[in-house]
């Protein structure tokens, strides 16, 4: 219950954060992106109530504001892990074995592509070439790049992260 | 102006910063300060030098000295020897793989000497935040060369003349493109950037973006004052966080200096460019849906005409270049448009800048001169491939491209020959393939790419896309079907005839150029449920060869789901039903004793 109520003040105090924010933007043409954009940024994903506020402000329909949401892939609806580890599945990581390495991950974490642990602690995308081809694969974790990566890397990195 | 006797350049691009080229060059910093250097060695960041895969690289002026995989422990003997003692450091300097000695210079390797560096010409020379620099480098000179002797239409001639295409995919002609947006009418105009470099493999517009943003930025300005433009965007995606950062810095600078904003050194022209950035959709490449991105809306393509040169942004004439092309802008005004022609071939003038990676020695960013040939990039410039293994096709032009086997390498590389070849220039993505890359399992990779990122608005390619990759699945997994490889073939004509955009219409395109060249690989999988190169998961099992096991332990040790058992010095078997085929064995095994068969 303590945990609940302790997410929900936090959960306020983002949103009056958000507020501040929207004042930036309201009336603006075309800002509905960059909107989201720094409201995920303060949240870190974009729950119902935030992208209605968000609507309200840029006085547009709570429908188009979804729809816009659920087309970017770097929109979140549901929190990510403390950890997010991206995996690019561009050609040349592919190339070089990176789905073998997304097993391994899949295999550690106990999730699929595009969950999170149960403890929010890590979550698993795969994102497109990050433009790093030459240290292929490459997985990504929070801002740490680690190249050249091999399935059996996989245990030791994660090791970073407890 | 202070005086050093010495530079070290450090490349902090995306990939030297990933190798740690930050940390080293924080080292540099306090070693030549704990020597009292500070006064006579400077040390500079720079953009991408094109070797990301022997980062983190470091270059010394005055004599151009290239290091390469330099740790933090090697940064007190490189300022002892070479900046205290001018000694070279031999260990750190490149070496050839065809040749005995080391090389010094970044000029004497065959990876830099047969390229020549237009888009790319301050790549890894100058600080990218530091707009003094750039402007050394003749930066701003065209701008104030155009705003002060030219008018619209010449700069629009010249950049005709030159024969400059688009460097993005399409090859459209620049300045036919720059002449649409001048004739439209209208008072509003707006130019905007496509660095929404979606293509996985192509990573030459953000090296750009990262190594020399004022190119850009100077370029867009150009083009503003060419079309009658007062506003421009720069669309970058989001997974390019160092790029936007660059922008940012260059845009403000820029702004500071008078060189963007209003009467743009005192000649009356205004213009300002502002940044967006994407939020991963790879359909925001297409320019029709990167202005609906821009407004803020699902970046859904809408068909053409009216083309953006007449009705673009918010319903305004609006001239979209990419990155790498406005960045050949600044040179063609500087140089003129006869030099600028008599690079490259008849049909393909100037430079193309090239990611090759994969299967190949040198990965890396290259720009070489039209008309080059895969040969020569490939071999002279790539060095060929890795472990003795075999060349058995190059991809380029991205999930828009094609696989191109080894009977064309003497193909000269321009726009119509890649077409012609079943291919594309595409952006520049060049992924090199060799005997363990599964040609099927390729197009099937393209595929659920295309498919994901699919938008949905027009069924041929939402629809379209989805069946041809669910034929593709079942072949890869042993199910395929007598009459699968036809089904394919009618599906890709009828989603290239009729899908709404560029996405949709090049989708079918890695699926054609395999077929055409590999099409007995297809066949293997379909009538003997077998993949040749050993790549398709359900097709193989790992096996150990009872003779050549050592008894070893180290692949039962690796294995993650203990799938192999034995005892000590004795051979060891794979359980096939607990394997997951992950490779992790293989890859271990000092004996070569498992195989996949």
């Amino acid at each position: 219950m303590k945990l609940a109520a302790k997410k929900d003040s936090e959960l306020a105090e983002k949103l009056m954060e958000v507020e501040k924010m929207l004042e930036k933007y309201k009336g603006q043409k075309g800002a509905l992106l960059q909107v989201l954009q720094e409201a995920q940024k303060i949240v870190g994903y974009l729950p119902i109530e935030v992208q209605k506020r968000v609507a309200e402000a840029l006085n547009v329909t709570l429908s188009e504001v979804y729809s816009t949401v659920t087309f970017y892939s770097f929109f979140n609806l549901k929190p990510r892990g403390k950890y997010q580890i991206r995996i690019c599945l561009g050609t040349a990581c592919y190339v070089k074995g990176a789905d073998k390495v997304l097993s391994r991950l899949e295999q550690e974490l106990g999730i699929k592509v595009g969950d999170t642990t149960d403890d929010l602690k890590f979550s698993l995308d795969a994102c497109r070439c990050v433009g790093a081809c030459g240290l292929a694969p490459v997985v990504i974790i929070n801002d740490d790049v680690y190249g050249r990566m091999t399935p059996d890397k996989v245990p030791e990195i994660l090791k970073n992260y407890e | 102006m202070e005086f050093y006797r010495a530079h070290v350049l450090v490349c902090r691009g995306t990939g030297c910063t990933a190798s740690g080229s930050e940390p080293v060059m924080e080292a540099f910093e306090k070693e030549i300060e704990k020597r009292g250097l500070s006064k006579e060695v400077k040390v500079l960041l720079t953009g991408c030098l094109g070797l990301c895969e022997l980062g983190p690289n470091i270059i010394i002026y005055p004599e151009g000295t290239y290091y390469c995989k330099v740790k933090v422990e090697d940064v007190p003997e490189i300022v002892e020897e070479h900046l205290v003692k001018g000694r070279i450091v031999e260990r750190l300097l490149y070496k050839e793989r065809t040749a005995e000695e080391r090389m010094r210079a970044l000029t004497d390797i065959n990876f830099y000497k047969r390229q020549k560096r237009i888009a790319l010409r301050n790549c890894g020379l100058i600080n990218p935040e530091v707009i003094e620099e750039y402007i050394a480098n003749d930066g701003y000179r065209a701008l104030a060369k155009v705003l002060t002797e030219m008018t619209p239409q010449q700069v629009i001639d010249e950049v005709t003349k030159s024969g400059l295409r688009g460097r993005g995919g399409g090859g459209f002609p620049t300045g036919k493109k720059w002449q649409f947006a001048k004739d439209a009418p209208g008072d509003v105009k707006y130019v905007v950037c496509n660095g929404d470099e979606g293509d996985p493999g192509a990573f030459m517009d953000r090296s750009i973006l990262e190594g020399d943003p004022h190119t850009v930025l100077e370029a867009m300005a150009i083009a503003g004052y060419a079309i009658g433009a007062k506003e421009g965007y720069i669309y970058v995606r989001a997974e390019y966080p160092l790029a936007v950062k660059r922008l940012e810095i260059a845009i403000e600078q820029a702004r500071e200096r008078g060189l963007l904003g209003k009467n743009i050194l005192g000649t009356g022209f205004d213009f300002d460019i502002f940044l967006r950035l994407g939020s991963g959709a790879f359909v925001c490449g297409e320019e029709t849906a990167l202005l609906a991105s821009i407004e803020g809306r699902r970046g859904e393509p809408r068909p053409r005409p009216p083309f953006p040169a007449v009705e673009g942004l918010w319903g305004k004439p609006t001239l979209i270049n990419n990155v790498e092309t406005f960045a050949n802008i600044p040179p063609i005004i500087l140089n003129g448009a006869e030099w600028f022609a008599s690079i490259g071939t008849e049909r393909s003038k100037g430079t193309k800048v090239f990611a090759i990676g994969g299967k190949i020695n040198n990965t890396g960013l290259v720009e070489i001169p039209m008309g080059t040939t895969l040969r020569e990039v490939i071999y002279d410039i790539g060095g060929g491939i890795p472990n003795g293994k075999k060349f058995k096709a190059v991809q380029t032009g991205g999930p828009s491209g094609g696989c191109i086997p080894a009977e064309l390498l003497d193909m000269p590389i321009e726009y119509d020959t890649l077409t012609q070849a079943g291919s594309m220039m595409g952006s520049g993505g060049m992924i090199v393939m060799d005997e363990d890359t599964c040609m099927v399992d390729i197009a099937k990779f393209f595929l659920t790419f295309t498919q994901d990122e699919s938008c949905g608005k027009c069924p041929p390619c939402r629809i379209g896309t989805k069946r041809m990759l669910e034929i593709l699945e079942r072949i890869t997994n042993g199910e395929g079907r007598e009459g699968d490889i036809e089904l394919l073939e009618t599906l890709a004509r009828n989603i290239k005839a009729s899908a709404l955009c560029g996405l949709g219409q090049t989708a079918p395109n890695p699926v054609l150029s395999t077929l055409r060249y590999f099409r007995h690989e297809y066949e293997a999988h379909i009538k003997e449920k077998k993949c040749p190169a050993g790549a398709c998961r359900a097709l193989i099992s790992y096996e150990i060869i009872a003779e050549k096991c050592k008894g070893c332990g180290l692949c039962a040790k690796v294995c993650p789901v203990g799938a192999i058992s034995g005892e000590r010095r004795q051979p060891h078997v794979i359980d096939k039903e607990k394997c997951i085929k992950c490779n992790s064995c293989i890859e271990r095994c000092p004996f070569g004793a498992i195989v996949k068969k």
